[in-house]
């Protein structure tokens, strides 16, 4: 049976992890690389690293940590934040990225989306979708949820589809940092419109969040960041929460949690 | 030495560094001579199997491929370019497995992306690894189970994990993304 994912977050700047990081066991939380060894440990399904670096000279930085991290990392990770061209895919595709993901440089371009596909394959584009309620509707925005665009959720999902996406990373602005829960019906909507994969993200607060995503939307995948990072919720203890509800996720190591 | 196959698909360098990791070493090479002279082979791939046949057909791979004497492992599209034919792009393949390679039904999400079970696990890739442990898949077209299947899958029908005949192995997975269980497959290839 195919398993639900869990997904942590990584926000990158200058090479560096940028939120506050709580694990007591970790020698050096800001080492991109050591946190994510840990949640490889931790059962983790695949890593997303997402870089919120402008300059050139730091998406040199990143090119290197995606290496350390290939080297390192035995299980897929995504690279996603400031990917504009297929050269720039390139790069990280060969530095040993498994996916890449893109945002706003799809809206702004929909036929990125298609170039990325055709000369890497569906399975390493990510769509990620900023979508934000307004004017009665869930609008996609982009600049991190500043700027709205002409798209709706909904027809812009199945766009992305269509040009060759592989998978749609859904992050609802209104829940995001709420922990209030993850926005089910936007989520089932969404995941009902495609038939690629969709990645559930923004809202996750406490376990039963991550239940309620999978039982009620058709999400395959759930994201979150800073409840991991603080160890507000930690991985093992929320996959044997939800192997008690009946949730199919991946266990390795059923005797060590 | 192993030789990893260089073709027009991603993923190689996955397969080198997940080879280092075990302490092996291994050279990404398209050359007859160095994969003929290798140890063993790895066949790696992701991408889409029309181009990438055309590719080996071109620079004659494809027969180096099927005269390996030594131990093979095909991976994703690697497994599926080892079948008879493949219904991406009409592909006729290399057929040392003799199996078809078909698109998913939409009944479920395609691709297939993800952690699945292994089942019914048989032969040597297989020593330690338990039944119904879980490795990471991501592809659209799928093997059909056939005399060859070592392991099986399932998603929305049941399909070929992992196939192998003589010294040709071939996982539909990545073992190099399937965290120790992936480490263990791959060390039992490189063990043979």
């Amino acid at each position: 049976m195919l398993k639900k994912r869990i997904i942590p977050c990584l926000d990158i700047k200058e090479g560096r992890t940028v939120k506050g990081i709580n694990f007591g066991s970790i020698k050096d939380a800001g080492d991109p690389v050591e946190l994510a060894k840990t949640y490889v440990e931790h059962d983790a399904d695949e890593l997303v690293f997402l870089d919120i670096t402008a300059t050139i000279e730091e998406r040199k930085t990143l090119i290197d940590l995606v290496e350390r991290i290939a080297r390192e990392i035995n299980i897929p990770f995504t690279v996603g934040g400031g990917i504009n061209t297929v050269q720039d895919v390139d790069r990280l595709i060969k530095a040993g990225a498994d996916k890449i993901s893109i945002n706003s440089s799809a809206v702004k371009r929909p036929n990125l989306i298609k170039e990325i596909a055709q000369q890497y394959g569906s399975q390493c584009v990510v769509v990620a979708i900023d979508a934000k309620w307004h004017q009665d509707t869930w609008n996609v925005f982009i600049h991190g949820g500043t700027t709205p665009t002409p798209y709706g959720v909904l027809s812009w999902a199945k766009q992305v589809e269509q040009l060759g996406a592989g998978e749609i990373l859904l992050t609802s602005m209104n829940q995001d940092g709420t922990k209030a829960g993850f926005a089910l019906e936007l989520v089932q909507q969404v995941a009902d419109e495609v038939n690629i994969p969709v990645i559930a993200s923004g809202g996750a607060g406490v376990k039963s969040h991550f239940k309620d995503v999978f039982e009620k939307t058709g999400a395959t995948a759930a994201l979150a960041a800073s409840i991991f990072h603080y160890g507000e919720v930690s991985i093992p203890d929320l996959k044997k929460y939800l192997v008690t509800h009946n949730v199919a996720v991946r266990t390795s190591k059923p005797n060590m949690i | 030495m192993i030789a990893i196959l260089k073709y027009n698909a991603g993923n190689i360098k996955s397969v080198q560094n997940a080879l280092t990791r075990l302490g092996c070493s291994s050279l990404i090479t398209d050359d007859r001579t160095e994969i003929l002279n290798a140890e063993k082979v790895i066949f790696p791939g992701v991408g889409e199997a029309s181009s990438a046949m055309r590719y080996l057909r071109e620079r004659g791979l494809d027969k180096v491929i099927s005269s390996i004497t030594q131990p093979v492992l095909g991976i994703c599209l690697g497994l599926q370019l080892m079948c008879t034919s493949s219904q991406e792009g009409n592909t006729t393949c290399l057929g040392i497995f003799d199996t078809e390679v078909k698109l998913f039904p939409s009944t479920e999400k395609v691709p297939h992306m993800g952690w699945n079970t292994l089942l019914d696990v048989q032969g040597r890739l297989f020593r330690n690894i338990n039944e119904h442990s879980d490795v990471y898949y991501v592809h659209s077209y799928y093997a059909e189970p056939c005399a060859h299947t070592v392991a099986l899958c399932d998603y929305s029908i049941s399909f070929s994990a992992a196939l192998q005949k003589g010294n040709f192995f071939a996982t539909q997975f990545h073992p190099e993304k399937s965290a120790g269980v992936g480490e263990m497959i791959l060390k039992n290839f490189l063990e043979l």
